[in-house]
């Protein structure tokens, strides 16, 4: 009898649950993965876009930027993917190989949000593998100075470096002023950003021959390169990885380094971080090059739609939505992410920033890495040779032999498997 | 039904289990090893070459392999010997009559077990900061010149086996703890009445007594420590320069984080053969030694 009763009740809750699911299953729905912090911030743009398209229903999983990879490479051996999801710019090139993503060239040129001018250059062309595009650009990342202005003020300097010869110059006063104790730059020595936006602004692209070899022993890489290393040598830089700078912010706030070669992440951290008497001793500048004004990498995350994906058309609308002007400012009021198009930058709130200036003036100058999907490797590599050569274990000359060596031996299978579909590359 | 066709009937289950967890996996893994399976091959099964032995030949001629091999060998050389009698002392400790409120330290020796490593290596981090770190300060007021310690490639590897040692003695202390107690009481009265000291006790009685499960602790702890990762992932990242990558964090990023399988399981499949090798050997010498005893 008891259990007959119980019975019933159980059945009936699953009808009525069933009820429930079936109800709301009427709207499609959407699955969209986003990659750290942006996740939280999204669900607060999403309501909108709810109630524009209420037969759409979004549901966001936030994966942690260390897991994200991984993740999105099992999900892929899984068949598991979502609709759409946020991709790091340099991802692109692997996802692409697993021809995991949809061409988006078509619903561009349809489109009439969308338009590819309004879009900083090199930053769109990132997603755009062998002529084909594959990501809309989300929000940008770049890697630029913060700099001390009282300090380089003592040095005796007014005004930020403008190319390489005058930032060592700054440099060196502040070594001779401060008998060696304050350093001119913190570039944590496992962090590979900092040599390959150096790298960048060379003219000698750093794979060759479409990305099938290495081009690390050219003359514009070790030109970086000595550079790169000098700065160890000569005691501007302390040779320290970030796992032994455990606060940055503090560091800087208490004058340890007067340059941060970093990322536009780091301006609500400093904003939040030192307190108000700080906030007008530090800038940003634009990245000095070997002459003038330099280039810096064209980083950040794009949107893209799965090729495995049921509602194309949907996740195409959701896109569309997040690229309007407006959300991506609303988007930097939520996160500080930098938008990637030139009209959400006309406005108070971004124009107005001091501190975003040289963000703006960096964007028209930054370069893609190579497209290839093993670069994320390379370039680690690359700086666990660079890193040997800061230990003094190694030669400049040694170190770019070794990292070419290295990266043939990387780039091997990519080279038979271009030559076995007869591409000839880009 | 005969004797012997009824004992493989009661194999069996085991023999299954054994067989579809362990024995098929080991297969399949030699098999990929034996690959050059990666990303392209995941994109396009027609990328998958095979290649024979040509992820072992290449990881021979690797430098990196031979340093985290090298790593690792110093992890274990180091760090089981340690560890051990780390453990041993605490369990005399315990087992000690004179020893008051031994539930209490019996517990609080063995926390360290039961923590999460990422949030102990955090905290750990903090203590051996260069410049900040309480260790140095310790060090410094004892008149000692601070060390580098995430810093330095020297300094890496023993800060790691520290760790190491700190949070897993605990383990092989109630293994020991429990032998220990095994230990009839008469043989050590037999000694006192026949005048031994106490070292002497410890060494003719509590030793050769305690010899079969220092054996298995022995065992046991080798396999474990021959598999260092977690404690070099989360507080070194195998730095610094690359002083604290061991054999299973470079197979963790040939696998895991550059997706190239096949030259993963080869990774996998080499240290499986030297673990073997060495654990062998460690169960032939303590058989050999341990029975004219």
């Amino acid at each position: 009898m008891r259990i007959g009763r119980s019975m019933a009740i159980a059945v009936g809750a699953i009808l009525l649950l069933a009820g429930c699911a079936s109800r709301r299953d009427d709207r499609l729905t959407l699955e969209f993965w986003t990659i750290g912090r942006e996740g939280e911030a999204v669900t607060k743009l999403l309501p909108q876009f709810e109630s524009e398209h209420p037969d759409i229903r979004v549901v966001v999983q936030q994966i942690p930027l260390k897991a994200a990879h991984q993740k999105l490479l099992t999900a892929y051996a899984g068949g598991s993917m979502p609709d759409i999801t946020q991709l790091g710019n340099t991802w692109i090139p692997e996802l692409a190989a697993l021809h995991a993503l949809e061409p988006l060239q078509q619903r561009v040129d349809r489109s009439q949000d969308i338009r590819e001018s309004d879009y900083f250059q090199n930053i769109w062309a990132t997603n755009r593998i062998d002529g084909v595009l594959y990501g809309i650009p989300w929000y940008v990342d770049t890697r630029l100075l913060f700099y001390r202005v009282d300090l380089l003020r003592q040095a005796g300097f007014d005004a930020p470096p403008q190319d390489w010869a005058q930032w060592q110059r700054q440099m060196d006063a502040i070594r001779a002023k401060s008998g060696g104790k304050r350093r001119g730059v913190l570039l944590p020595t496992n962090e590979y950003e900092q040599l390959q936006s150096l790298a960048l602004q060379q003219p000698d692209p750093m794979l060759r021959d479409g990305g099938r070899y290495g081009n690390f022993e050219s003359a514009g890489f070790k030109r970086a390169l000595v550079f790169y290393v000098g700065l160890f040598k000569r005691g501007d830089a302390p040779p320290l990885t970030n796992v032994q700078v455990s606060n940055p912010w503090d560091e800087f706030g208490r004058g340890a380094f007067v340059f941060y070669l970093s990322g536009p992440w780091n301006i609500g951290e400093f904003r939040k971080r030192l307190p108000a008497t700080q906030q007008a001793d530090w800038s940003t500048a634009p990245l000095p090059g070997p002459s003038g004004p330099g280039a810096s990498n064209a980083g950040g995350s794009s949107l893209v739609i799965l090729r495995s994906s049921q509602h194309k058309d949907a996740a195409w609308k959701l896109i569309e939505f997040l690229s309007r002007p407006t959300m991506q400012r609303r988007f930097y009021e939520l996160l500080g992410d930098l938008p990637p198009r030139r009209s959400a930058w006309d406005n108070k709130v971004l124009k107005d920033d001091p501190k975003l200036h040289a963000f703006r003036e960096q964007l028209e100058r930054v370069k893609p890495t190579p497209l290839v999907p093993e670069w994320e490797q390379i370039a680690t590599e690359m700086q666990q040779i660079a890193a040997r050569a800061i230990a003094g274990q190694l030669t400049v000359d040694q170190a770019a032999a070794q990292i070419d060596a290295r990266t043939d031996v990387i780039l091997a299978k990519r080279r038979w498997v271009m030559e076995r579909q007869g591409d000839p590359g880009q | 039904m005969n004797r012997r066709s009824a004992a493989w009937l009661f194999l069996t289950p085991a023999m299954l289990v054994l067989g579809i967890f362990f024995l098929l996996p080991v297969l399949a893994g030699f098999g990929l090893s034996l690959t050059d399976y990666d990303l392209y091959a995941l994109a396009d099964i027609h990328n998958l070459r095979f290649v024979g032995l040509h992820n072992y030949w290449e990881l021979l001629h690797r430098p990196l392999f031979w340093a985290a091999l090298g790593h690792t060998l110093y992890f274990v050389i180091v760090g089981v010997p340690l560890s051990i009698m780390v453990s041993l002392g605490a369990a005399l400790l315990l087992n000690s009559p004179l020893t008051r409120f031994k539930p209490f330290f019996r517990t609080a020796l063995f926390a360290p077990v039961v923590t999460t490593v990422v949030a102990v290596a955090v905290i750990w981090r903090y203590l051996f900061n260069t410049k900040y770190g309480i260790v140095n300060f310790v060090l410094a007021h004892a008149g000692l010149h601070p060390i580098d310690w995430l810093g330095d490639p020297h300094w890496a590897m023993p800060m790691i086996i520290l760790f190491a040692v700190w949070k897993n003695f605990g383990y092989n202390m109630i293994i020991l703890l429990a032998g220990l107690q095994a230990i009839p009481l008469d043989l050590y009265e037999a000694a006192r009445i026949d005048g031994a000291t106490d070292l002497r006790q410890f060494r003719h009685i509590t030793l050769p007594m305690l010899g079969p499960t220092l054996l298995l602790v022995g065992i046991l702890t080798v396999s474990g420590y021959f598999q260092l990762f977690a404690e070099p992932y989360v507080i070194t990242e195998g730095g610094p320069l690359q002083s604290t990558v061991s054999v299973l964090y470079l197979m963790y990023d040939q696998g895991f984080t550059w997706w190239n399988l096949g030259m993963a399981s080869a990774v996998a499949f080499l240290l499986f053969l030297i673990m073997f090798a060495v654990t062998a050997l460690m169960w032939r010498t303590g058989e050999s030694s341990g029975k004219p005893a």
